[in-house]
């Protein structure tokens, strides 16, 4: 299955696998950076609630 | 406007006004990159060019975050936003003061330093008029730099790494001018590029950096 | 019906929040099928031997490099002009992802450059201008990141945004002049010349650029959520401390 990719094969799976880890870092960056704000505003929402006496 | 520039100027000279500072950092930078290199003359004079220009731009970035953040915290650019004179032309006085004090300044200094970096002798008055004709660009994109980063606090690694990326025509221009100076080329062409982004520069970036202030002050 | 409505905030969460599964999910399909397409099945190149195949992530990140910068220079103005927060969000947002695909240009170059210039790194004119464009997407996200009130930070990135993208263009035409460089010309416009693109290449870029581009849109709104919510848990905050 694994295409011969000759006296290449270096820069061509590097290619890959440096593009692969920089977007999954970006993708895994974005996914950290949301649960963290969905968590504050969530919990900020929730005090809010409790302490809203208007 | 006039009273604003004898203004700066002034503050600029008074004891840590950060007047000698640049000078310093460029007569450093002339002494440490030969001693970094190695003293032979002709690598010297090949990169001479670069290394002036570089110095020039970097000690120039040394008293860009003076032009506007003392003014800021002391609330003397809330009076400069409100006077009659109009805030773009504050900065563009401002920048003009700037360049005064450093650029001007550097230009006069740099055939001193071109000779510790062996500069072929046909290329020093293309050095110094490069200088003249980009270094105004320097002061001016700078103050724009200034501007924006003026609400920030220890903002001058900021404002650098704002900064630097904008220089990099007028460094490039700058620095062919001279190498083609040096080798006896004709300089035209990257002369007139010079001279029309320095031109381009001081018309229209006051605009910016006064609009960045009013942001800052809002 | 307009489409400004969706600079509403909470329209544009509405209507985002359904549209991205959906989004996502054609996003990842298109990736991989270009992805794997272009790595698996594409012949060898009598020049280039297999390295032809890094062509499907490079010519791809390169433009969308370029084209986040677009989009944020035209976020940037609609806010400028109409002072919508989504769009001055939206710019935020595409920042990092620009700044990823900017990288992915400059290593996969390097990475291909080795073989074929014997260089990792020339001083080629297309090469140098992307190193000054990585060097803009950083200050830009610095300035963001630098500055605390919202609306501030989006006004001042928006003047260096625009300020910039004409440096930006200032500086490619003096690196052009100042090294005329390696870098080929680009072959993706040149159907019908006398060396193109030979099908067995050109189809699957086009799929792997139509999945880097659905890969940004996902990234843009998703992130543009993130910070409408943060937006938002900033105004609670406040709200909080006056009491």
């Amino acid at each position: 299955m694994m295409p011969d990719l000759g006296k290449y094969a270096f820069a061509v799976l590097g290619s890959y696998g440096a593009t692969a880890l920089l977007l999954a870092g970006l993708v895994g960056f974005t996914l950290w950076q949301r649960a963290r704000v969905k968590q504050a505003l969530a919990e900020a929402e929730a005090r809010l609630e409790k302490t809203d006496v208007r | 406007m006039n009273a604003l520039l004898i203004r700066d100027l002034k503050l600029a000279f008074r004891a840590g006004g950060g007047f000698g500072l640049g000078l310093a950092f460029f007569l450093l930078v002339a002494v440490l990159v030969p001693l970094g290199v190695g003293p032979e003359g002709g690598i010297l004079a090949r990169i001479a060019p670069g290394i002036l220009w570089v110095g020039a731009l970097l000690a120039c970035l040394l008293s860009l975050d003076r032009i506007f953040a003392l003014d800021f915290e002391d609330g003397s650019l809330d009076l400069l936003a409100t006077a009659p004179l109009p805030l773009e032309g504050a900065v563009a006085m401002k920048a003009f003061a700037h360049w005064l004090v450093t650029g001007l300044a550097l230009t006069i200094l740099s055939p001193v330093l071109a000779v510790l970096l062996n500069l072929p002798a046909q290329g020093y008055p293309w050095l110094v008029l490069s200088l003249v004709v980009g270094t105004p660009a320097l002061s001016v994109i700078g103050a724009f730099g200034a501007a924006l980063t003026v609400g920030v606090r220890r903002g001058g690694l900021l404002l650098s790494l704002l900064v630097l990326p904008l220089y990099v025509p007028t460094l490039i221009f700058g620095a062919e001018v001279v190498r083609r100076g040096a080798e006896g080329a004709a300089t035209g062409v990257p002369l007139a590029l010079l001279a029309a982004i320095t031109t381009g520069s001081a018309a229209l970036l006051p605009f910016a950096a006064a609009a960045a202030i009013r942001v800052n002050l809002r | 019906m307009s489409i400004w409505e969706y600079a509403n905030p909470k329209k544009f969460m509405q209507v985002s929040g359904r549209v991205l599964p959906w989004l996502t999910g054609l996003a990842a399909l298109t990736l991989s099928l270009g992805l794997v397409w272009g790595f698996f099945f594409t012949p060898e190149d009598y020049k280039q031997g297999s390295t032809v195949k890094i062509l499907f992530l490079h010519v791809p990140a390169a433009m969308m490099a370029i084209n986040a910068w677009v989009m944020m220079l035209v976020a940037s103005l609609i806010w400028v002009i109409r002072r919508h927060h989504v769009s001055a969000l939206a710019a935020r947002a595409a920042a990092p992802a620009g700044l990823v695909f900017t990288l992915i240009a400059l290593v996969t170059g390097a990475l291909w450059g080795q073989p074929m210039w014997n260089t990792w790194w020339e001083w080629d004119p297309r090469l140098t201008s992307f190193l000054i464009l990585l060097l803009f997407y950083l200050g830009y996200i610095a300035l963001w990141s630098a500055i605390e009130d919202p609306d501030t930070a989006a006004d001042l990135t928006s003047v260096l945004c625009m300020v910039g993208s004409v440096f930006a263009v200032l500086s490619r035409y003096a690196v052009k002049f100042w090294n005329q460089g390696l870098h080929q010309d680009s072959t993706i416009l040149k159907v019908g010349e006398s060396d193109p693109l030979d099908a067995a290449y050109y189809v699957p870029l086009v799929v792997c650029i139509a999945g880097f581009v659905l890969f940004f849109v996902v990234m843009v709104l998703v992130r543009t959520r993130i910070w409408i919510r943060a937006r938002r848990l900033g105004a609670l905050l406040a709200r909080e401390r006056m009491g």
